[in-house]
């Protein structure tokens, strides 16, 4: 007999804006779905996941929890776009050996009334390991986007170096985005680095724009371009893929959907 | 080229234009100057159809175009280019990559083909050469970073880039220094002294229009043009100041 799973609810700090009815529709089976990525001492892993709706708007809701654990010096670097369904999460836990690095670099962007979000938590467990979490928001209709990011730094853990920024930008009233930085810090010399701040796009640059000739729509991509690229610094050295990532977003802001 | 009559325009539902007319033809620089709070940026932006600058009276044609109908970008697309007084800044995208859209945008709204990468940036390359301005620079985020003088030798380059029939220039002189004052002076002679072109050009300063000789000056003030004359009236108000000038009209 198959133990029955019990969902989490808002109560849940790590759900807390999350669309927690949207978890009913999953298989049990890809709740519990943990995928491990270890990466071994002095390695590198890069990995972009992307959630779309190529066909129209869809209401599927899919989840991706990664673990991930990184040998010493070892360095994972991940970039994902969430632009679609009804609840389109991404999930990481990574643990850092001494002199690893983490990278993350996350676009969510959407509208309708679906919830788009990153939850990580990134566990400096050694010395000297660095960490670099990037994710920026852009939200219209009811869309809203959250990022819960948890950063915990054991005592031993000195000359740590992590850093956390969000932006969010709201498109039209009704969107929304949740930021939730948490750090646990217990040792005494590290670095650790969080922000998070909301905007609309800057009327004054879209009328500059406009003078030049830009529609409204062109001048919009730009800014927008503009403000996600952020996120997608850490892969500039992939054209092809920095280029697949950035067109999933722009593509959805295209669509409006 | 330009018509303006009786334009009455508010913002926020104060009145800073009180019935101008000013008429420019083909082929003429038309130096506009004032005190300060004559309503001359209003005048710029209300031809650049910025938000919030209402029209309650009056016309406005561009090329016998009804221009209070247009929106700012399809005015761009007719011909008009707007040199602001604080250029603004737009952090994360680049002037190449902005200028490229703005222009191709232009050319499809005007049923041109775009231009390639390497067709735009022979342009940019001879226009920023031309306003001695480092192509480097243009490798940058627009305005990002730049000086005052830059910002406005950059706001050149975008116009001879973008090549307009009809520019506004409101106090593109301000925070020039004398050698830059001279590159972006005859940056605009270059650019727009054409006889199918006109400068609207609003300064408050006759060493621009040392290098930038206007066929006519008009003064603004208090929302009016009072007074239009040669590039004379414009050493008068220079050597008297406006209220001598004014009082004798």
């Amino acid at each position: 007999m198959s133990e029955a799973i019990i969902l989490p609810t808002r109560k849940h700090e790590e759900w807390r804006y999350s669309d927690v009815e949207a978890l009913e529709a999953l298989d049990t089976g890809a709740f519990e779905d943990w995928r491990d990525i270890e990466v071994p001492a002095g390695e590198t892993y890069r990995e972009c996941l992307v959630i779309e709706d190529t066909d129209g708007p869809s209401d599927s809701t899919e989840l991706h929890r990664l673990r991930v654990k990184l040998g010493e010096g070892a360095r994972c670097e991940l970039f994902g776009v969430i632009a679609s369904g009804r609840l389109g999460r991404i999930e990481v836990v990574t643990t850092l050996a001494r002199g690893s690095h983490f990278e993350l670099g996350g676009i969510t962007v959407g509208g309708r009334d679906t919830t788009r979000e990153f939850v990580t938590r990134v566990a400096h467990e050694e010395p000297e390991a660095t960490s670099n979490q990037v994710i920026r928001s852009v939200h219209w209709g009811k869309g809203t986007g959250n990022f819960l990011g948890r950063i915990d730094c054991v005592r031993d853990a000195q000359k740590t170096d992590a850093a956390q920024s969000f932006k969010g930008l709201l498109l039209e009233k009704g969107a929304s985005v949740n930021a939730v930085p948490q750090l646990e810090i217990f040792a005494d010399d590290v670095k650790c680095a969080h922000g998070a701040s909301v905007g609309q796009l800057d009327e004054m640059a879209r009328y500059y724009m406009a003078t030049r000739g830009l529609s409204p729509e062109l001048s919009r991509r730009l800014l927008v371009q503009a403000f996600i690229g952020d996120a997608l610094v850490g892969l500039a050295d992939d054209a092809a893929e920095h280029e697949r990532l950035l067109r999933v977003a722009l593509d959805k802001l295209d669509r409006h959907l | 080229m330009l018509k303006i009559e009786n334009l009455h325009a508010e913002i926020d539902g104060t009145e800073i234009l009180k019935g101008l007319t000013l008429e420019i033809p083909n082929g003429e620089i038309h130096a506009i100057m004032g005190p300060n709070g004559a309503g001359k940026s209003t005048l710029a932006y209300v031809l650049g159809g910025r938000p919030g600058y209402e029209v309650t009276q009056g016309s406005v044609t561009f090329n016998g175009q009804d221009m209070l109908e247009l929106e700012p970008h399809e005015r761009a697309s007719a011909g008009l280019f707007l040199g602001f007084q604080y250029p603004v800044e737009i952090p994360g995208v680049s002037n190449v990559q902005f200028l490229r859209e703005a222009l191709n945008a232009q050319r499809k709204a005007r049923g041109e083909e775009p231009l390639t990468g390497g067709e735009f940036l022979k342009l940019a390359k001879e226009k920023a050469g031309l306003l001695k301005l480092d192509m480097d620079m243009l490798k940058r985020n627009v305005n990002v970073g730049f000086s005052g003088g830059e910002k406005k030798r950059a706001e050149m380059v975008q116009m001879g880039i973008l090549d307009p029939t009809l520019a506004i220039l409101d106090e593109t002189d301000s925070g020039l220094d004398i050698d830059a004052l001279r590159v972006v002076g005859e940056g605009i002679n270059a650019i727009m002294r054409a006889p199918d072109k006109a400068v609207l050009l609003i300064t408050h300063y006759q060493r621009l229009l040392d290098v930038v000789k206007p066929d006519k000056v008009s003064i603004l003030s208090q929302g009016r043009i009072v007074r239009t004359g040669g590039a004379d009236l414009a050493k008068r108000l220079e050597d008297e100041g406006y209220d001598a000038v004014m009082e004798a009209a």
